[in-house]
């Protein structure tokens, strides 16, 4: 992304603007969501005139999704629990974007983290339960930054293309996924491709009574603005946003760009595998293999809707969540394919980066 | 074991080499005019779905083989005229506009097809294969490499065709020239947004083309996300072929038989490797691929950056 943001609070600090700082902070802040609003709005007209045309009502649809979203605690719960690996992955993205580089493979790091949690939840059992806990987040965190690093390395001492890379990385996590679940680490006895439950112990505790709501959201709203102090407060962050918007400026400036670049590529990596270690011990207790419904892409939207602001993400990745429980209501409810997110998912993309480049093009008339 | 060794087995390897090879023939080849032009599409695994799945309704419906074709590639013709609007006209990011089409191109196919298709069971008739006298009588390789459909076929007429129109017509020069230089072609009084959209419509149209082959001619059936990334490895065969068309023929090939292989293996008995590493192939070679041209001096200069006139 062309458009690098600086942080409302440092712009709004002026103690000699007219007008009193948290208002111009909470003017900027408004006049920074407008253009995200406007997308999703964007979006979801679109998806309203395909469901018209294809014989569905928009507005009743709509109408189930949203009221069933929000019916009580226990379905804000399950729309928060699908929020959770969205926003952990959408915030490692935003590293990455801000460093223009194209992690695609989310989904494939996802897995990556996934697969390493598995392992280190169904061994050791002699562990302390907290400790057991930490060793599989731990465990998932670093696979999934591996397993991206291998993107990032080969990027700068190849240049081979990260698009392509992470991409292909996807499938052959996806297909060592299924090797998995089918061999070293099925259950005994088991009847279907998977691995065995984790023990009752080493799961992560809930947080609100009778929903299966667990600290995973916490621990993703936590991450987000440690990832917005990384990338607005730290020097190394500094390095990450500046080989993003000129990597040759960065290298005359003496900044490393492979490390900036293999650092923003991994943190996104880390925090997918993290994602996928969440996922395992909080929701599913066991490794099987479609465990991603497509987080990993999903979060691509969930980033830039958020323009890449890791703050912004925890919004965007709830915005999201909504879709998603919502069409899967939609699809209970009204027999609407529940692939309709997709199509939302692509149109708020266009329209984000429809308006960015309309807004760069007109910001620039001087030239 | 010994029963691969074989010269059935070679035969039979090379000719579902060609025949897995043709869409990725066709999507890079047009992702190559695509290229050349400046333009990284890499919404191919989109478009192709779009054209699979257009292809496959428009035969479903009509029974009528070369409009089927045809409305594959005027589907991705279509969704290359949204790419183009957001890439050169709005000048947006060409990385995300990609992504943003792959997810459209997933979205839509797999909701009209739940919508309107989903009994489809049966399938439709697919392009049936052409039988060349005499070569088809050669023993052992005679069946399983003359035996083929159609568009099999016209991938060999493929590189030249768009060989000569890159690098033997003025509308080429031109082309080419957009990509390493923009603002001389602009500066001659030539339109760069309008050879961009050109080259990113010939490429998508033949993406679209690509994905209808994989519904009219190698499956009979709409599967949803059917590409299983042979987009994706298009936009890799375009760089190991260093944005050749003849180049991006053989690459192809290349990966066609790691796909044939992959089948051919997993068909066997007496192999013993998990079959998800037979499948893993394909992807692997495309990593291993961009390692070997790691020198990237070919690529056109401006590739993946919008034109602004000064």
């Amino acid at each position: 992304m062309a458009d690098i943001d600086i942080p409302p609070s440092r712009k709004a600090a002026s103690p000699f603007s007219s007008n009193t700082p948290l208002l111009a902070w909470s003017r900027r802040l408004l006049k920074s969501m407008l253009p995200p609003l406007v997308a999703v709005l964007v979006a979801l007209f679109a998806g309203a005139v395909l469901l018209a045309v294809t014989g569905f009502n928009p507005l009743d649809i709509f109408t189930v999704m949203v009221s069933g979203v929000f019916q009580n605690v226990r379905s804000i719960a399950e729309m928060l629990l699908k929020a959770t690996p969205l926003i952990l992955i959408g915030v490692g993205l935003c590293v990455s974007f801000r460093c223009s580089i194209w992690n695609i493979g989310a989904e494939g790091q996802f897995y990556a983290g996934a697969c390493a949690a598995t392992f280190c939840g169904v061994n050791f059992a002699g562990l302390p339960p907290a400790l057991h806990i930490c060793l599989v987040l731990v465990a998932g965190t670093a696979a999934g930054a591996l397993w991206a690093a291998i993107a990032g390395v080969l990027k700068v001492a190849f240049n081979a293309s990260e698009i392509v890379t992470t991409i292909m990385l996807n499938y052959i996590a996806i297909f060592m996924t299924s090797y998995l679940v089918t061999g070293p680490l099925m259950e005994q006895g088991a009847a279907y491709p998977q691995s065995a439950k984790f023990a009752h112990a080493i799961w992560l505790p809930r947080i609100i009574p009778s929903t299966r709501l667990h600290i995973g959201i916490l621990i993703a709203v936590a991450l987000a603005v440690v990832a917005y102090v990384f990338l607005f407060r730290s020097s190394a962050g500094y390095a990450v946003r500046i080989v993003g918007i000129n990597s040759h400026a960065a290298r005359y400036a003496g900044i490393s760009v492979s490390r900036s670049i293999v650092l923003a590529i991994a943190i996104s990596g880390a925090l997918a595998g993290l994602a996928g270690a969440v996922q395992i011990e909080g929701v599913t207790y066991r490794l099987y293999q479609d465990i991603s419904p497509g987080y990993g892409f999903e979060a691509i939207a969930v980033a830039l809707l958020a323009n890449n602001n890791p703050i912004g993400a925890i919004l965007s990745g709830i915005l999201f969540a909504t879709l998603d429980s919502g069409s899967e209501l939609m699809q209970i409810n009204a027999q609407v394919p529940q692939v309709l997110v997709f199509v939302i998912q692509g149109m708020v993309i266009l329209s984000v980066v429809g308006f960015a480049a309309l807004k760069f093009q007109s910001a620039r008339p001087s030239e | 074991m010994e029963h691969i060794l074989t010269l059935g087995f070679l035969a039979t390897t090379i000719g579902a080499t060609w025949r897995l090879a043709t869409p990725i023939i066709f999507a890079s080849i047009g992702e190559v005019v695509s290229e050349r032009a400046g333009v990284l599409n890499i919404g191919l695994e989109g478009i192709m779905l779009i054209g699979a799945f257009v292809g496959f309704w428009t035969m479903y419906e009509t029974g009528h083989l070369p409009l089927a074709f045809l409305a594959a590639v005027l589907s991705g013709v279509a969704a290359g005229l949204v790419f183009a609007l957001f890439a050169i006209t709005i000048k947006a990011n060409q990385i995300i506009v990609g992504a943003a089409i792959n997810l459209l191109g997933l979205g839509l196919t797999s909701f009209l097809f739940r919508t309107y298709l989903v009994h489809t069971g049966q399938g439709v008739r697919i392009a049936p294969a052409i039988d060349i006298p005499l070569l088809s009588g050669i023993p052992y390789f005679g069946a399983p490499l003359f035996k083929q459909n159609l568009l099999v076929y016209s991938t060999l007429l493929l590189p030249p065709i768009v060989g000569f129109l890159l690098y033997r017509t003025s509308f080429g020069l031109t082309l080419r020239a957009v990509g390493e230089h923009p603002k001389a072609v602009d500066v001659a009084g030539r339109s760069v947004a309008l050879y961009r959209y050109g080259a990113v419509l010939i490429g998508s149209g033949l993406a679209g083309l690509g994905g209808g082959y994989l519904t009219l001619a190698h499956a009979n059936q709409f599967v949803e996300g059917m590409t299983s990334g042979r987009g994706f490895i298009a936009l890799a065969v375009v760089v190991f072929a260093r944005w050749s068309p003849a180049g991006s023929f053989f690459v192809s090939l290349l990966f066609g038989m790691f796909y044939a292989l992959q089948l051919q293996l997993q068909a066997e008995p007496s192999i013993h490797i998990p079959y998800q590493a037979l499948q893993a192939m394909p992807y692997l070679a495309t990593i291993v691929a961009l390692l070997l041209v790691r020198n990237r001096m070919d690529a056109p200069a401006t590739l993946g950056v919008p034109y602004r006139k000064a």
